[in-house]
């Protein structure tokens, strides 16, 4: 049987389905988890995840598109493992990722994932478009390509490919200009970060895509990276030491904060707004950064931070993660994580709902126009909040 | 069941809620086939999540139509397999019904729908009205406050207030044949305030989903201290216990009190501890209270050397975190609870302590009194491993011998499930088992309530 060659094998069943992992630390509500709560049926729970995957790997069910689709689904947000109370929680997400992984072994994913991936591995990014336009997006700016700079500004295939992300990724460029850091991008050369990949459970495609961008790196002598993505930061500072791939790795939050301290960003004109701010996954319950953001914001002028009632720890995912930004199994429903999360924000009153992650950018902006929150609330990037407060934009 | 058939139940089903709601897929019908303790799994036909009464009604006409059973579901916590389609048919996944629908803050009282949860209603009024609490069952959080009122559950405001089936001011009801019924001061078009003086109908409390669907209900609320807290103390002597409970309870000075023992750590192996609940609004009058418990009361036992005061914390964990099904790493466990009279405490402990010991199960007993005395729940708990099937079957044996000790002992089993339906059903008074018979045949004439619950009345 599958489950006998299963890494989790040994703990798997220890899942009660008690249900902890639905809620926020607040317990507001059983919507924390975004797949339970787009569709609200016990499979797409995370216990329920858990359950199916034992029975499959058990050969008690058979192998579906269907329990495909629930498994990939989870957006691994890691709501669950924070609320798990059991000792077995840190490994909840993992024995997911192991799941998919025994399907992508056996050529058994949903086409959406499928695609995604071949997409990767073909063209560096997951939408299918060409290498040689990675660079586009900085056209026309006075943004460098990397040779010898102190950093690698990577911007990642959202900024890079996706038109809203793209606003983003320039208007950092202006700002560490305007900071006067020596910095570069890879351009056409800068290859997929690989998060998502290895979130999908293709180990063997995220190696290649580390190890290529490892040797890269390395053969430029890169050794501090500031990513526009808390993907991409989380992938080169936790998953690439693995290959030997270690450097300073910053998110950009943490990198205009500094700017900000040390006097090189002068912020006095502010930006007279009430702003909440969203968590990006992968920078708060993934790698614990949730003040960097915050105290940013609260050093612009005129600005006044408003929390959402989950925030940092119990903040809902935008629904995006391990690839569904693109995959898509959670939309098309007011149910949908991002509909649901934007509603929280418009809850608070504030008029600007700040983010710090291009695909919580693009989610957010969709879904406030799914739930024609158009005149009530705007989604900005924190950098282009910044670049206002400089009067760059 | 024929294929048109079932397509035919699943397009009506999904015209009723929608597509995304309704599943008879093998994933949907797995997951539900199954109850979270020792109880074998049987799946439904299909799965169905509505949102409004309304909805709720003609799934139960379709199936009153179709002559296919329907099982309702809230938390899925009993660990009793209350909620196992035993025969198959539609499962109704309540928990999307999660609307908050009033807070009276002046008559203290929340009219909830049916899957609305132990901690969102904590967590909501801790937020929205401070002032007020209700008394919550150590149960998952995610355990409804219906469904815990439709088992005669119990919270920890049990000692003052009792049952939380008796805290109820009002339901409305699904009938089995589709109408919607409401009862208490609500069914005169009032507010949901009271559940009296309008005649008794006690058709659905204890009922295991076999007489109807509870939509809305209104349970009290009472006024929440400012300081909350436990102290602890222990003895040795199982004897002891009903005395001290007796005594505590006669201080009416505590909203919980629990007495315990458990074989891990192995410490605390044969000791009885208690739990003893404790609100004050100020200092001084948790002072009091403490010095009258611990001091006036429990003193003797202190000085004499037969008990100890272990402390007293402040702040309850709400909702509560329990570990219990992970004690044998294997993700199981399941309980007897029985409605027990207080004094029969030690003999509860010694032979259940005997059962675990037999199955080599390490020990967990709990009481927690009822009333101000008047009865206490006590639970039998046996862990086991989900992945080693017999260690699964000890839990199971385990479990039927104490439904027979509860019997045996004199009292009645909590949310019995079919076993220990069956052996309560056969010691029934013959006429009240004819009148539950007749009750259950006017209500639900085509026998499609959760059918295997409450059978051969």
């Amino acid at each position: 049987m599958l489950i006998d060659t299963y890494t989790f094998r040994d703990t798997i069943h220890r899942c009660f389905r008690c249900g902890y992992c639905k809620f926020p630390a607040t317990w507001t509500d059983v919507n924390n988890c975004p797949p339970y709560a787009r569709f609200r049926m016990e499979s797409y729970s995370c216990g329920g995840r858990l359950w199916l995957t034992r029975a499959w790997l058990s050969e008690k069910l058979d192998w579906s598109e269907h329990i495909a689709e629930i498994l990939y689904s989870c957006t691994m947000c890691r709501n669950c493992e924070i609320k798990c109370p059991l000792s077995f929680n840190i490994n909840i997400v993992n024995m997911v990722v192991a799941a998919r992984g025994e399907m992508i072994e056996r050529g058994k994913v949903p086409p959406a994932v499928k695609r995604f991936l071949e997409n990767i591995h073909v063209h560096g990014n997951p939408y299918g478009n060409a290498r040689s336009k990675r660079g586009a997006w900085a056209e026309g700016t006075a943004i460098e390509q990397y040779k010898d700079q102190e950093y690698l500004f990577y911007v990642g295939c959202t900024g890079s490919y996706d038109t809203r992300a793209s606003i983003s990724s320039r208007t950092l460029g202006l700002l560490f200009g305007e900071a006067g850091i020596s910095f570069g991008v890879l351009g056409n050369d800068e290859n997929c970060d690989g998060n998502e990949v290895d979130k999908l459970g293709e180990a063997g495609l995220f190696e290649m895509l580390a190890e290529d961008n490892i040797e890269r790196f390395n053969s430029l002598g890169i050794e501090k990276i500031v990513t526009l993505s808390p993907h991409a930061y989380n992938a080169m500072r936790d998953l690439y030491p693995r290959y030997g791939g270690k450097y300073m790795v910053l998110h950009y939050t943490q990198m205009l904060l500094k700017l900000i301290e040390e006097g090189k960003l002068d912020v006095s004109k502010g930006f007279d707004a009430q702003v909440t701010f969203h968590d990006p996954c992968f920078l708060g319950r993934w790698n614990g950064e949730y003040e960097a953001p915050r105290r940013l914001l609260r050093k612009v002028p005129h600005l006044r931070l408003t929390e959402m009632e989950k925030n940092r720890d119990s903040a809902l995912c935008c629904g995006g993660g391990a690839g569904n930004f693109e995959i898509d199994l959670l939309g098309g429903s007011d149910s949908s994580p991002a509909r649901r999360r934007v509603r929280e924000a418009a809850e608070t009153g504030a008029g600007v709902l700040a983010v710090a992650c291009p695909k919580c950018l693009i989610m957010l902006e969709d879904a406030v126009k799914a739930e024609e929150l158009e005149g009530t609330i705007a989604v900005k990037n924190i950098s282009e909040i910044v670049a206002a407060a400089c009067g760059l934009l | 069941m024929g294929d048109d058939e079932m397509k035919t139940i699943y397009q009506a089903l999904v015209d009723i809620v929608d597509s995304e709601h309704v599943s008879n897929r093998p994933e949907e019908l797995y997951i539900y086939s199954f109850d979270l303790g020792t109880a074998e799994p049987h799946p439904p036909n299909y799965v169905v999540a509505p949102r409004t009464t309304q909805q709720i009604q003609e799934i139960v006409r379709l199936a009153n139509r179709e002559k296919v059973p329907v099982v309702p579901l809230g938390g899925g916590l009993s660990l009793a397999g209350l909620a196992i389609p035993l025969k198959g048919g539609i499962l109704i996944d309540l928990k999307r019904m999660d609307s908050i629908l009033e807070v009276n803050e002046k008559s203290r009282y929340a009219v909830l729908e049916c899957g609305v949860s132990q901690a969102q209603l904590t967590s909501y009024l801790s937020r929205h009205h401070p002032d007020l609490t209700h008394s919550e069952p150590g149960a998952p959080p995610t355990a409804t406050i219906a469904g815990n009122v439709l088992i005669h559950g119990q919270g920890d405001l049990a000692q003052p207030y009792g049952f939380n089936s008796d805290q109820v001011n009002g339901l409305e009801i699904v009938l089995p044949t589709g109408e919607v019924c409401r009862f208490g001061s609500c069914a005169l078009g009032v507010s949901w305030f009271t559940n009296h003086p309008l005649p008794d109908i006690g058709l659905f409390f204890g009922w295991c989903g076999t007489t109807g669907i509870v939509t809305k209900l209104s349970i009290r609320l009472y006024p929440a201290r400012k300081i909350r807290g436990f102290g602890q103390f222990v003895v040795d002597d199982e004897n002891l216990v009903p005395e001290i409970i007796g005594k505590i309870t006669r201080t009416q000075m505590a909203e919980d009190i629990i007495a315990y023992s458990r074989a891990i750590p192995p410490f605390g192996m044969g000791l009885q501890h208690f739990t003893v609940n404790i609100g004050a609004d100020s200092e001084k009058e948790l002072e009091f209270k403490q010095e009258l418990i611990w001091d006036d009361t429990l003193g003797e036992y202190i000085t004499s050397g037969v008990g100890g005061y272990l402390g007293f914390t402040r702040g309850l964990e709400r909702p509560q975190i329990s570990k219990t099904s992970d004690y044998k790493k294997g993700g199981g466990f399941e309980y007897v609870g029985s409605i027990m009279p207080i004094e029969k405490y030690p003999e509860c402990y010694r032979r259940g302590r005997e059962i675990s010991e037999r199955h080599h199960i390490p020990y967990t007993v709990t009481g927690r009194c009822v009333g101000v005395g008047h009865s206490m729940m006590f639970a039998w708990t046996y862990a086991f491993n989900r992945a080693d099937p017999r260690s699964i079957q000890h839990s199971r044996d385990a479990l039927h011998e104490t439904d027979d000790l509860v019997m045996e002992l004199g009292g009645v089993i909590w949310k019995p499930g079919t076993y220990g339906q069956r052996i309560v059903r056969d010691r029934l008074d013959p006429n009240t088992r004819a009148l539950m018979r007749r009750i259950k045949d006017a209500l639900d004439p085509a026998g499609i309530m959760n059918p295997g619950n409450w059978e051969g009345l």
